[in-house]
């Protein structure tokens, strides 16, 4: 569950990550996917739609950068699977994109803004269930800011911070916000 | 959007197109191993239909089903109302069997709004007497943007696509919901038909009126055909079929009067020959199989825009 709201503006509260800072951790969290993976073979990015989405791109062309690989890079909406669906009004559906080929056999790294609740992505595993039987899922984040609910932990993480759960924290991407910080606020729960 | 689906006159443009775009999101299900989304388990969906119907009510069946919702189908040939149960008594039975919502095709206009005021579920309306078919508008405008928008169409209206709807306006419940919806959307609608086939007041109706169909057609971007409703015909509207089908039937050389990107569209189901001629009908540029398709995953939306939220969704935020 990240609590990236779109109404931002005047009390931003502190910036933990500016723009240099988040493209040395995607550059960081490039490497360790191309390690672990044995140099990327089979693997496919997906992002979880809002942010997911952008920093599965970024990461796909730092692996080109690097080892001039294209990595395939798709984006998984999960609201149908959410189990918070109940809790508030319908929402509007994110986009599914996958890679031609589909997910049978190939590893998959999740790719999502903050780590939280851990409900996101439980929801993105069972999304996945339905497309298909992929070998392996990973899960990268830019932030994990603990408070887990469910058994689930990131295999690459940007940065983890230590947050109370009355603190809000939001990913701002120059594809969505239009410039790259991470900032965290006191604001209750919001999302 | 409201509790209920009463009327296409209930949506705003906003919430029109929250429906087409998440109808676009969901039709690529269609394609997936698993056709089925999680999303409305455990909740129970009554298809309530005292008119007989093929399409709307396998298409609202199947719409649930796909969103795993448990469905209750009720005809009324075979039940209680042959015994002369009320509307009002069967639809409090269905509710205290636990239904979330109810799909009502009846006879009567304004069924289902009377309906909405009884039960406490959602109300969707598929079609009650002349009055509105709100999610047929629904799929027909859904159909009229992949069609001539393309695919990747989030958030795009209907702006400046000429409609032009032909034939038995009168009793057709199809007619009124996409004269509204689609003017909503901003596409400009054209009703042709001749004087005894259209309703009173219809220039009341946000579209332009026309007994002319040939000096239509090359101006038009759709031509729906809708079908002459010989049941509910109890006077002569028209001195012959074969004189109605020569001057507002679609043949081959009026459908060649048309623009090149243009769609031929029919609610179904087709009086071949009367309306429509087969060969318009089997067509490249008919959407009527396309409609059908389109139909579930725009039910699938409606259902889901209804139901998947909180008890009293206000989904245009």
């Amino acid at each position: 569950m990240c609590a990236t709201g779109s109404s931002v503006a005047g009390r931003d509260g502190l910036a933990v990550l500016d723009a240099e800072e988040i493209r040395r951790a995607l550059t960081r969290i490039a490497h360790e996917i191309l390690e672990r993976t044995h140099g990327g073979e089979e693997v496919i990015l997906l992002g979880i739609p809002t942010r997911g989405v952008p920093l599965a791109r970024r990461l796909a062309a730092r692996i080109g950068e690097f080892e001039g690989l294209e990595v395939p890079c798709g984006s998984l909406d999960v609201t149908m699977h959410r189990d918070d669906l109940r809790l508030r009004p319908a929402r509007a559906l994110g986009r599914t994109d996958l890679p031609v080929g589909g997910v049978d056999g190939k590893t998959i790294v999740l790719v999502d803004d903050v780590l939280y609740s851990g409900r996101t992505v439980r929801a993105a595993l069972d999304a996945l269930t339905d497309l298909g039987r992929p070998r392996t899922v990973q899960l990268a984040v830019l932030v994990d800011r603990g408070h887990r609910e469910l058994p689930i932990r990131a295999d690459y993480v940007g940065k983890n911070l230590p947050t109370s759960q009355r603190e809000v924290v939001r990913v701002m991407l120059s594809e969505v916000d239009g410039q790259d910080v991470v900032l965290i606020g006191e604001e209750g729960r919001k999302s | 959007m409201k509790r209920h689906l009463i009327s296409a006159a209930d949506l705003s443009r906003a919430d029109a197109l929250l429906i087409l775009d998440t109808a676009e999101e969901l039709a690529s299900l269609a394609d997936r191993p698993i056709k089925k989304l999680p999303t409305l388990r455990g909740r129970t969906v009554v298809n309530l239909f005292f008119e007989d119907s093929t399409r709307t009510r396998i298409s609202f069946e199947a719409a649930a089903k796909r969103l795993s919702a448990d469905v209750i189908n009720f005809s009324a040939k075979g039940s209680s109302v042959a015994k002369g149960e009320s509307l009002k008594d069967t639809a409090l039975t269905l509710e205290a069997m636990g239904s979330d919502a109810v799909v009502i095709r009846h006879s009567a206009s304004g069924a289902a709004h009377r309906l909405a005021g009884w039960v406490q579920g959602s109300v969707v309306n598929a079609g009650d007497g002349t009055h509105e078919h709100p999610t047929q508008a629904l799929l027909d405008a859904f159909t009229i943007r992949r069609r001539l928008r393309g695919s990747s169409t989030r958030g795009a209206g209907l702006d400046g696509i000429r409609v032009t709807i032909v034939g038995d306006v009168l009793h057709s419940r199809v007619a009124r919901s996409n004269v509204l919806l689609l003017s909503t959307l901003g596409a400009e609608v054209t009703l042709a038909a001749p004087p005894t086939l259209l309703p009173l007041a219809v220039e009341n109706w946000p579209c332009a009126v026309s007994y002319d169909l040939d000096r239509e057609l090359p101006k038009s971007d759709v031509v729906m055909m809708l079908r002459v409703q010989q049941e509910r015909m109890n006077a002569a509207y028209f001195p012959s079929v074969r004189e109605y089908s020569r001057r507002y039937g679609l043949d081959a050389a009026r459908m060649a009067r048309l623009p090149d990107h243009a769609i031929v569209m029919h609610p179904g189901p087709m009086n071949r020959g009367v309306e429509i001629a087969a060969d318009v009908a089997d067509s490249v540029r008919s959407t009527i199989v396309e409609q059908v398709a389109n139909g579930v995953t725009t039910r699938m939306a409606v259902l889901y825009l209804l139901l998947g939220g909180t008890e009293f969704p206000a989904v245009a935020q």
